[in-house]
């Protein structure tokens, strides 16, 4: 556990170092960050306005306070790694990766960790003045805020695996770029990103519930927003469980593969 | 460690590796072509060599572009997969990447790099002690030893990509060494630095390989690597090996001509004259060289030292390079 600790300390540092040479580039990643869950806010606050006020049962301060608070969960369970294995193959990046005594995953793991905390710096704020400007209605119970926590937790570990494990299609293919898009439009109905899953038509929040996207995403939203029974949060949190150690299984097996094509077709 | 015998810390036999590659011709229509059937073609870029290396030896991979040094050191180094044949390197198969086999080899490539780009290389060597379970106090003296020996203490503190390339293969170098590898793979160390930088690390080398008894397996397309540090030398080309053993060895088995130098003190007279001795090479004020096939060296210099009043007379192997491409010109056999 101590050895644990100092790798990810060392690789903290060294990618805390990193970041902090980009912090323009950070800027505009983090406007973007900001600006989409806005346009959906205003998008559906609309919509709930010419219906008299709600749509779907969510009402315009609803839909603030779903889209500010996705845009904190999204920030913190995103990962970008799956946009640069193939770039990290193509250049022949990979190989000194390979060569150390440490699964390339833990580097990445702790970038990932490193660039939220330090962009928390701008996403607070933001958040801040999102809720003066939207007004959002948010007055969750106690225990949903708690049960949040984990929640979280567990949607950033199923989103960062999956996502890594359909970065590894980068040791089969060189066009990525449109398997992950296919993930990503996927992602943009059934996490709740588009729109809150309850609105969806019949049997998309039911599909929703069997997919991934939900537990990586719109589940610990739901929590905070004080919508979901003490049952469907334990069942919840479940289901997160089940995705990530699914999600472990798969990358392991994609990863060897990976790995063993890497070896046979050239470093 | 213990667990293998310490006489053949690098042991190949037979070794293969085939790559299949997409082939196309150039053009639209085969464009579309290769979308329905792609045609590859199998490339047997190392072709069943076998060697082994003892503990503490340098030895020089030497080849073309192309021979397969670099897909031979992958292997080594468990980056490539073997086609057939059998590896071991520290009683390792190095293609399981096993952590105890990580830890005792490095791989250092001319053109790649492992330090982070934008910080200070010292930054990325704490993280390698750290990865590389590195004591600390052994830590602090290899770091002490490594700037010492390659001039580092400048450099270490800038971020990389400040550095020019010389300065950066140092710094790659030395994150390469601070875990004190026992098995050093160095392709092509000295790749694009100026004559005194490549002296340098190359002083280096043999500076590290004499004080931790590593292994040393390197290719370098500068003869004067292999010439100031391998003892021994690898020949391949095409994927297999033509010639391994001593430099020496090399020059006499391959070299097919001697140079002979002759010091005349009452100047040459004149170039018709001498060439009837063997190709004129060289011709100064009062010295010749000339170049005669091997077998007939002993009865030029004695026709050579019966004609003509002369001051001095060497008889010396070709330069090295020279050799190397007569090596490289004849097929294998």
């Amino acid at each position: 556990m101590r050895r644990i600790f100092e790798v990810y300390g060392a690789l903290f540092k060294v990618s805390t170092a990193v970041q902090l040479q980009y912090r323009a580039s950070m800027v505009i990643w983090l406007i973007s960050t900001v600006l989409q869950p806005v346009v959906y806010l205003v998008v559906w606050s609309n919509v709930a306005e010419s219906r008299g006020g709600s749509a779907g049962g969510f009402t315009t301060t609803d839909f603030a306070a779903y889209f500010i608070v996705l845009m904190i969960v999204d920030h913190l369970t995103f990962d970008w790694h799956m946009w640069e294995y193939d770039y990290r193959i193509r250049e022949g990046l990979l190989s000194p990766l390979l060569l150390r005594p440490l699964h390339p995953i833990h580097a990445d793991i702790a970038d990932n960790i490193a660039y939220k905390l330090l962009s928390l710096l701008v996403m607070v704020p933001a958040a801040v003045a999102l809720t003066f400007l939207f007004r959002p209605a948010l007055d969750p119970p106690l225990w949903a805020l708690l049960a949040a926590l984990p929640a979280v937790l567990l949607a950033a570990a199923v989103r960062f695996l999956t996502s890594w494990a359909v970065a590894m299609a980068a040791f089969w293919t060189t066009r990525i770029d449109a398997i992950n898009n296919i993930y990503f439009v996927t992602e943009l109905f059934f996490s709740g990103r588009l729109a809150p899953l309850a609105l969806l038509p019949a049997p998309l929040p039911f599909i929703a519930t069997l997919l991934p996207f939900r537990w990586a995403l719109a589940f610990p939203v739901e929590l905070v927003m004080g919508r979901l029974t003490p049952r469907e949060t334990i069942m919840g949190l479940l289901a997160q469980l089940i995705w990530v150690g699914l999600s472990l299984v798969l990358l392991r097996l994609v990863w060897r593969a990976g790995v063993r094509r890497y070896a046979a077709f050239g470093a | 460690m213990g667990d293998q015998s310490l006489e053949n810390v690098i042991h190949l036999h037979n070794l293969q590796k085939t790559y299949t590659v997409h082939e196309r011709e150039a053009g639209l229509l085969a464009a579309f072509r290769s979308l329905v059937r792609r045609k590859t073609r199998a490339v047997r870029a190392v072709d069943g060599i076998s060697f082994d290396v003892a503990a503490g030896e340098i030895v020089g991979f030497l080849g073309p572009n192309g021979a397969g040094k670099t897909t031979t050191l992958k292997m080594l180094s468990g980056l490539l997969h073997p086609t057939a044949g059998e590896v071991r390197v520290l009683g390792h198969e190095p293609y399981r990447r096993r952590r105890e086999f990580l830890r005792n080899i490095a791989l250092v490539m001319g053109q790649r790099n492992q330090l982070a780009w934008d910080i200070p290389a010292i930054d990325s060597f704490d993280l390698n002690r750290v990865i590389y379970r590195i004591p600390q106090a052994e830590y602090r003296q290899t770091l002490d030893e490594l700037v010492t020996l390659l001039n580092l203490e400048q450099l270490i503190q800038k971020p990389v990509r400040n550095l020019s390339l010389g300065e950066r293969m140092k710094c790659e170098i030395a994150a390469a060494l601070l875990h004190r590898p026992r098995v050093l793979f160095l392709d092509e160390p000295t790749i694009g630095l100026d004559v005194t930088m490549q002296r340098r690390i190359r002083t280096f080398i043999g500076e590290y390989n004499r004080r931790h008894q590593a292994t040393v397996l390197l290719t370098s397309h500068y003869m004067a690597d292999v010439e100031a540090l391998c003892e021994r030398v690898i020949v391949i080309h095409q994927g297999q090996i033509l010639f391994d053993g001593d430099l020496s060895a090399l020059v006499r088995r391959f070299s097919t001509h001697k140079t002979i130098v002759v010091d005349l003190p009452g100047g040459t007279r004149g170039n018709g004259e001498l060439s009837r001795y063997g190709e004129v090479v060289a011709q100064t004020a009062g010295q010749v060289t000339l170049r005669v096939p091997k077998a007939e060296a002993a009865r030029v210099t004695g026709r050579l030292l019966a004609d003509l009043a002369i001051h001095d007379l060497t008889i010396q192997d070709p330069p090295i390079e020279e050799v190397i491409e007569q090596v490289f010109n004849q097929e294998p056999g």
